[in-house]
């Protein structure tokens, strides 16, 4: 039934040697509302250029209606952009903004005054024909430019954080119109936004890109509620992400305590668990609690309440509920096993390969690093380094090399931060103490906690 | 007290600025031919000048004419040329942009006495012959950079997407640069052609060492042949009035139109 209109086959992409895109395989059905999420940086908009003609893949294939797209200029595409800042063009009015793709592909002017007439009406700007562009608001220049894309009926309109630029109230308004618009017309739309909630209101699939990867592509209602990995289940909404390991057939065990979820995973396996803070209920029932906690703080949010809690066994969770409860107040909790969310850990250590300068040490990430061995000098070695032996400083000297903090995830009683280095690797650390994101760090490895050090190819 | 003294200052460095353009203007009502003594008011000059007929200093309408045909046909390849080059070094990136726009400078802060004689080691050693062709040419070589700095900004504050949106709406790259970059970059263009136009009248260094020996004089050189041959041609002086009363118009209009495009500007914002 559904056809693909749009297809991405193993695409990768970089810029000045930097991997921005790597092996992207995507198709769009006609018709549909897709969405491209993702943070600043992950490559989404270098997506849409790529549809859209501005950009050429590296490697890979592109496909519009199952045919090749390489070689085909942008102006030959049958696909229109709505630009993030507007792109009105300033010299000319409304009308023949809207009109310049019709009078380009010399449309018949009775026609072209019907058709700038029907989109304007579609983007409710009826009486603004002969305005000039700039004097009109953010929100009425994004309505203009919606209505000079669609007025040339393309097969696909791409739409790069078209309500990234108004105030959130106009943003809302507009996200209601662009649903209404895409219903009318029918057509495929592409959003790239970096805008979670955005994406959930508008989309009929989202797919979430990182570092240049997909990370998951399923419905608002799948990635909301089954997230893959930490990356998203943090991305999406707000979580509590945490440590686990199976204990048994759909039994799981992290904050020190045993539940019931509707996971079936190998035994003993590391896992990650995924609780939204909606999904924790307070009862006063002993026979239902299966954990008690001391609330830590509690805020109004408008709709709900947010509440800190301090659990038992000594981990930080964030639960959202309707009735506030008391700071300081003994609470028992419950979590149903259809709300447990388990992941797969991405990765239980950090894997390394260097070569071993001398007994004391081996070369890892362009630094020399105090590593006792018993290999012999210029061996390619494996090493295998927990997340809890890597030590980070604030004093870029007292490390052997030097890294930025990249990403920060908080898993109930301890950090999980993702440093990038020097070089362009990543490394993964658990650590107690507070970093903020873009720090730059020593980084020193603590051979006591345990690293694992292997000939390359065993 | 201090006011008055602030004005006073002002006055006095208005009239040392103006007096001498004064004292050629009133000395063009007259028909005396030397300099600074007055014989009755008269506007026989000027008469001599708007007819052409001077006693036996054809030449200097032949000058006047050569001055404009220059600086006409320079600043408009000036400001083709420094159109296309802007546009080009626009899209440079970071490192590379920064060093041609360096190159691009360096014409402009170099002494016209230099680009001159190189200019003219060039032509010669090129076998060109030199006339009107090298004295444009050379014209260009110093126009076009004012041209790059007058466009350059206006590239910086358009939106950048503005190309791509032509594109994106199926023009090709030649219609989009046509239909949409120029349009944008008009003013910018405009006021390089200005420039340009301005910089060829007033050149002398350059056309001197360029304009070889078959005769070409504009009206730099020839006010300098001429007052070497002993006095100036009486009829220079309603010129050189004419022309400061249209370069003074001309200022008035840029500025006004600045004004205005300043108030559109902030009526926008509001």
């Amino acid at each position: 039934m559904a056809q693909k209109i749009i297809e991405f086959k193993h695409v990768s992409k970089s810029f000045d040697g930097k991997s921005v895109l790597k092996d992207i395989n995507l198709y769009v059905n006609k018709g549909e509302f897709i969405t491209l999420l993702g943070p600043s940086g992950c490559g989404k908009t270098t997506l849409l250029r790529m549809i859209a003609g501005f950009l050429e893949p590296d490697e890979g294939e592109l496909l519009l209606d199952g045919k090749p797209l390489a070689g085909i200029p942008p102006h030959e595409r049958p696909l229109n952009t709505v630009f993030q800042r507007y792109a009105l063009f300033p010299h000319l009015d409304v009308y023949d903004n809207i009109a310049f793709g019709l009078k380009l592909k010399k449309v018949p002017q009775d026609e072209i005054d019907k058709r700038v007439r029907r989109v304007l009406k579609l983007v409710a700007m009826s009486d603004y024909e002969d305005r000039d562009v700039e004097t009109l608001s953010g929100g009425q220049q994004q309505r203009i430019a919606i209505a000079r894309a669609i007025v040339n009926q393309p097969k696909v309109l791409l739409l790069d954080e078209p309500l990234a630029a108004l105030d959130l109230k106009m943003r809302k308004d507009m996200q209601i119109e662009l649903k209404e618009m895409h219903r009318k017309l029918g057509i495929t739309f592409i959003y790239v936004t970096h805008d979670q909630e955005e994406a959930l209101t508008l989309s009929d699939t989202i797919v979430v890109l990182n570092e240049g990867k997909i990370q998951q592509i399923g419905t608002p209602t799948d990635i909301y509620n089954e997230p893959v990995n930490c990356f998203v289940a943090d991305f999406i909404g707000e979580s509590n992400i945490l440590k686990g390991r199976m204990t048994g057939k759909r039994r799981v065990a992290f904050i020190k305590h045993e539940f019931d979820c509707v996971d079936d995973f190998e035994f003993d396996e590391r896992v990650d668990v995924v609780i939204r803070p909606e999904d924790i209920y307070f009862t006063t029932d002993p026979a239902k609690c299966q954990f008690k906690a001391k609330v830590n703080t509690c805020t109004f949010k408008g709709v709900h309440y947010e509440m800190w809690v301090d659990t038992d066994t000594g981990y930080e969770l964030m639960i959202q509920d309707y009735d506030p409860y008391p700071v300081g107040s003994e609470v028992m909790l419950y979590i149903d096993p259809d709300d447990i969310q388990v992941m797969h850990k991405e990765r239980l250590c950090n894997t390394l390969y260097g070569k071993v300068k001398d007994e004391e040490t081996i070369t890892l990430l362009d630094g020399d690093f105090p590593l006792p061995n018993s290999f012999e000098s210029g061996t390619e070695v494996k090493v295998e380094i927990p997340f809890d032996a890597i030590d980070l400083m604030d004093n870029l000297d007292d490390g052997v090399v030097d890294g930025e903090v990249h990403f920060i995830l908080y898993k109930g009683n301890h950090y999980h931060l993702t440093i990038k280095t020097d070089d362009g690797n990543s490394l993964w650390v658990d650590t107690n103490d507070i970093w903020d994101k873009g720090d730059l760090v020593g980084i020193r490895l603590l051979p006591e906690k345990g690293i694992k050090i292997t000939k390359k190819d065993e | 007290m201090k006011k008055i003294l602030a004005k006073v200052y002002i006055w006095i460095l208005l009239i040392i600025l103006y007096a001498p353009l004064v004292f050629i203007a009133v000395c063009s009502f007259t028909e005396s031919r030397v300099l600074g003594s007055w014989s009755g008011f008269s506007f026989k000059l000027y008469q001599n000048l708007l007819t052409g007929i001077m006693p036996g200093e054809a030449s200097l309408i032949d000058a006047v004419d050569n001055t404009l045909f220059i600086a006409l046909i320079s600043a408009v390849l000036s400001t083709l040329l420094g159109t296309v080059a802007a546009i080009g070094i626009y899209n440079l990136k970071g490192k590379y942009r920064k060093a041609v726009l360096f190159a691009n400078n360096i014409p402009m802060i170099n002494p016209d006495i230099i680009t001159g004689v190189s200019l003219f080691l060039l032509f010669v050693f090129l076998h060109f012959s030199q006339g009107m062709v090298t004295v444009i040419l050379a014209h260009v070589t110093f126009g076009t950079p004012y041209v790059v700095l007058s466009v350059m900004p206006r590239l910086q504050q358009m939106n950048p997407n503005i190309y791509e949106a032509a594109l994106d709406l199926g023009a090709t790259p030649f219609q989009a640069l046509r239909k949409v970059l120029i349009p944008e970059l008009r003013p910018g263009m405009a006021s390089g052609f200005i420039l340009a136009f301005t910089m060829s009248l007033d050149d002398f260094a350059v056309t001197f060492f360029t304009r070889g020996t078959v005769g070409l004089d504009t009206l730099s050189t020839y006010i300098y042949t001429d007052a070497r041959k002993g006095g100036l041609t009486p009829e220079l002086r309603p010129l050189m009035t004419i022309i400061f009363l249209v370069i003074l118009v001309l200022l008035l209009v840029i500025n006004i139109r600045k004004e205005k495009q300043a108030k559109k500007l902030q009526y926008i914002k509001k």
